[in-house]
């Protein structure tokens, strides 16, 4: 296992080193002034020549790399351009932020999705079956945002009931764990939640229908075996290819929803990627796609340990 | 002990009755303390604090205006009269007669810092040197771009005394006090604390930098509100400043606090659940629900321009005057206003009738179709022989209000004076990036004229940059290569008249000859939309991109 777990670190490194070139070229070959965070448009040219060789944009791009690289080894992303705050506390502070509201979004999603999976896989074919499947087709299908906005509509600018935006009464910096604060998820780890629901329902109900379809089963309900104890074989057969699933949505939905987190104004990663993209704030978005891209592999590599030590199997092909 | 179905049922209720509470409980207001004043912005991100706020004019709205002095200062206490200069914390100025680069400000005495230190010559030569002395300790390269920018002639300043300052230019330029707006005062003693607190900083740049950022979050300057709370990304709170120097400006309202909310329909749900007491820019859809729940709607025409800005290259359509006056004549504004909810203004010009520059135009900007065809026609245009022209925009961006569908409306409605417009939508930054670059660049993608939307305050901004022979691609944005030497001579004019009504007059002249030219088509004038709480009193909304914080009360 240990050897396993080795091996995909290492396997990890070359894929974090592309990631890093990935996002430095993506983010300088998109059009635009690099400047147009800290420069107007009105400025003269003289202007902005001279703040381009204040800020080094007018160095070679390899030579900008390889600075940008070093420094990010060793843990220092830079400063943003436009507030001169550092990208690491910048991005820091919202990934803690987007990671509240994905956990609470993947519990929800996870919860019903499986729930509405298994009921469908259980009885397939059936209304309820039809029923369940039409919820999750419809979670997969609905543009979030929109889901969002309605939600919006109806439970705050309607009903009053819920807070349409923000992270709490004093911000995220004064979060406590109290009504006051977490009634300013709901809204948004609902909307959030919507299409990893679907998607695991969808997986799920394949997942029983096809185990509750092999030969194993048959034999365990010959052998007289209660329902709940097939339910328990059903449910661990399915759970490697489930956690896989929820283990990517999870990835997905820690980068933030950009349209989420902007209609609901969530101080997260996807409101500061918007901002940093329509700023152009080239530190600030290196720094924050290259944090989130870690993530996503970090957490595929949780994902893979995790289904090894569920499913033997794994391990041993 | 086993329970009774009717346990589960009245824990069950329980429940669910918990939950209805806790769910019918009304939204609790952003943490109010007194009479606060909370706002939803449109900036993604909390402008700047350092006192050189970005994010445009809401900028200086919201994190300059109220928590700074300039030199000069707009009067923004009339809704009905051009917003014009008035004094600030120079009580009056004058250009040197021996000198005209040289300018003296008479500042005024008694003026306080948030932190308690006074304001006086030396803090105006310490943030003039925070730009332009690189040698500076407390030189700022972030705050070069919208405050250089802004006042490009301003090349030092130097104490007299305590309260003379002089401030020297690169060469005669009487709109140094109009340019002085945007310079806001911050307090080099509170700036001198932050930067002795990080001693462990060796690098003497970065020290500056990061005793910028920790200004930022702590800021001083002298204006009628003092910072409170800062959160990065999230929220401000400003305190009322209730020792400030001007009587009439010292606020009503206990606090202010500031939210960005980029998203309109996110705004318009802050207000309509009570969240947030005004708005800016509510979604147009959502005006008729605003009204109807009760909030006012505040509109003024702003010193904005949306036009389109012709190309006078080589092979241009725009070259002829009769087809740029007949584009002007071709668009019933009236019909786009009421497409727009009635939210713009109708242009006459640059800047509108009854300005100090308005200059009495000859050419009359209006709805006329039957002369525009005429125009047209005699410029050998008509039915059967259409003229093509192609115009770069965006789909979104700062002060672009709603660039596809007025387009869209130009490109129908110049259809009827035999114009086939073809409309090329690009990225936002790419648009702003070629307005310097101007027409006869590749990234113009062969455009004839581009929608690039701007502010109208200052002479330079409005007029000068547009219709200079000095300001052609890549110094500044006369994308169009309008090059016409009486226009030199104008501006000139305009520059070296230093007494206030010469200058007026200058640019009123200014003003007038570029109507009768035309470079532009005048489409619209924003007029700055916001919804406010009906509690709230005294919100003037003036002829300008800012507003008076310190004349609100709240009910």
């Amino acid at each position: 296992m240990l050897t396993y777990i080795a091996k995909r670190v290492i396997y990890t490194l070359p894929i974090m080193l592309g990631v890093a070139i990935v996002c430095f070229l993506l983010v300088h070959i998109a059009p635009g002034d690099p400047l147009v965070s800290v420069l107007p448009p009105d400025a003269s040219e003289q202007l902005r020549q001279q703040m381009m060789a204040l800020y080094g944009f007018d160095r070679p791009y390899a030579e900008q790399f390889l600075k940008w690289l070093g420094r990010a080894l060793g843990g220092d992303l830079g400063t943003s351009i436009r507030t001169n705050r550092p990208v690491v506390a910048e991005v820091g502070k919202a990934v803690s932020n987007t990671l509240m509201l994905a956990a609470l979004a993947t519990v929800i999603g996870f919860v019903l999705g499986s729930l509405f999976g298994f009921v469908a896989g259980s009885f397939r074919d059936t209304w309820i079956d039809k029923v369940a499947s039409a919820i999750s087709v419809t979670g997969v299908s609905v543009p979030h945002y929109w889901l969002g906005m309605v939600l919006v509509i109806i439970f705050s600018a309607q009903l009053g009931w819920l807070p349409p935006t923000g992270a709490g009464p004093g911000g995220s910096d004064n979060w406590v764990w109290d009504w006051a604060h977490i009634r300013h998820m709901i809204l948004p780890a609902v909307t959030m939640s919507v299409i990893p629901m679907g998607i695991i329902a969808r997986t799920v109900r394949a997942l029983v229908a096809e185990i509750l379809s092999q030969e194993f089963i048959a034999g365990l309900k010959a052998k007289g075996m209660s329902a709940f104890g097939i339910f328990r074989h059903v449910v661990k057969n399915a759970a490697p290819t489930a956690l896989a699933v929820m283990g990517i949505q999870l990835g997905y939905l820690l980068g933030g929803s950009i349209l989420i987190e902007t209609v609901f104004s969530w101080p997260g990663t996807g409101l500061l990627l918007n901002d940093a993209i329509f700023q152009r704030d080239l530190p600030l978005l290196q720094g924050t796609i290259l944090v989130l891209a870690c993530f996503f592999v970090v957490l595929n590599l949780i994902v893979d340990v995790m289904q090894t030590a569920i499913d033997p199997r794994i391990a041993r092909s | 002990m086993k329970k009774t179905p009717l346990q589960y049922s009245w824990r069950r209720a329980g429940l669910v009755a918990g939950s209805v509470l806790l769910l019918s409980m009304p939204a609790l207001p952003v943490m109010a303390q007194g009479k606060t004043l909370r706002i939803a912005m449109t900036a993604a991100d909390i402008p700047k604090t350092n006192g050189q706020p970005d994010q445009g004019f809401e900028g200086n709205r919201f994190t300059g205006i109220p928590l700074f002095d300039a030199l000069t200062h707009w009067d923004l206490s009339s809704e009905d009269k051009p917003s014009v200069l008035i004094p600030g914390l120079a009580t009056e100025w004058a250009v040197s007669d021996s000198d005209k680069t040289k300018w003296i400000f008479k500042l005024r005495q008694g003026v306080k810092f948030h932190d308690g230190s006074d304001l006086k010559a030396a803090a105006i030569v310490w943030n003039v040197q925070k730009v332009l002395d690189k040698s500076a300790p407390h030189f700022a390269p972030d705050q070069i771009g919208v405050t250089v920018s802004r006042m490009p002639n301003l090349v030092s300043a130097r104490v007299i005394d305590d309260y003379t300052v002089e401030l020297t230019t690169k060469e005669p330029d009487s709109f140094i006090p109009i340019n002085l707006t945007n310079l806001f005062i911050a307090s080099p003693a509170h700036w001198q604390k932050k930067y002795d607190a990080l001693a462990s900083v060796s690098d003497p740049a970065e020290r500056a930098k990061q005793a910028w950022a920790a200004f930022s979050t702590d800021a001083s300057g002298s204006g009628p509100f003092k910072m409170a709370s800062f959160s990065a990304r999230e929220r401000v709170e400003y305190a009322a400043n209730k020792d400030y120097w001007d009587a009439k400006r010292v606020p009503k309202i206990d606090r202010v606090v500031l939210l960005p909310m980029p998203e309109a329909n996110a705004r318009t749900a802050a207000l309509l659940s009570g969240q947030v007491d005004w708005i800016e820019n509510p979604a147009p859809d959502a005006l008729s629900a605003i009204k109807g729940k009760g909030f006012v709607i505040k509109a003024n025409a702003q010193p904005h321009v949306w036009p389109w800005q012709f190309s006078f290259a080589e092979g241009s359509p725009w070259l002829d005057k009769r087809v740029r006056h007949a584009a002007n004549l071709c668009v019933n504004r009236e019909e786009l206003k009421e497409a727009l909810n009635g939210l713009m203004e109708i242009p006459k010009g640059t800047v509108p009738p009854g300005h100090p520059w308005w200059g009495n135009p000859k050419f009359d900007i209006k709805y006329d179709l039957e002369a525009a065809k005429k125009l047209m026609t005699e410029a050998g245009y008509g039915p059967n022989k259409r003229l093509k022209v192609k115009t770069i925009t965006s789909a979104s961006g700062s002060g672009q209000m709603q660039p596809v569908p007025m387009n869209e409306f130009l490109q129908q409605a110049l259809k009827e004076c035999f114009f086939d417009v073809e409309l090329d939508v690009i990225e936002w930054n790419a648009l702003f990036t070629n307005w310097r670059q101007g027409a006869k660049d590749p990234g113009s993608r062969g455009a004839h004229a581009t929608n690039v939307t701007f502010a109208a305050m200052d002479p330079f901004f409005a007029m000068v940059r547009f219709t200079s022979s000095k300001t052609v691609p890549p110094v500044s944005n006369n994308w169009g290569y309008f090059v016409n030497p009486e226009f030199d001579d104008l501006i000139a004019k305009a520059r070296t008249s230093f007494a206030d009504k010469d200058r007026d007059a200058a640019l009123a002249n200014l003003h007038a000859r570029i109507v009768e030219e035309a470079p532009f088509l005048w489409v619209a004038h924003d007029v700055g939309p916001r919804a406010i709480s009906p509690k709230l009193k005294g919100v003037v909304q003036p002829k300008s991109w800012f507003i008076d914080l310190a004349t609100v009360s709240m009910e």
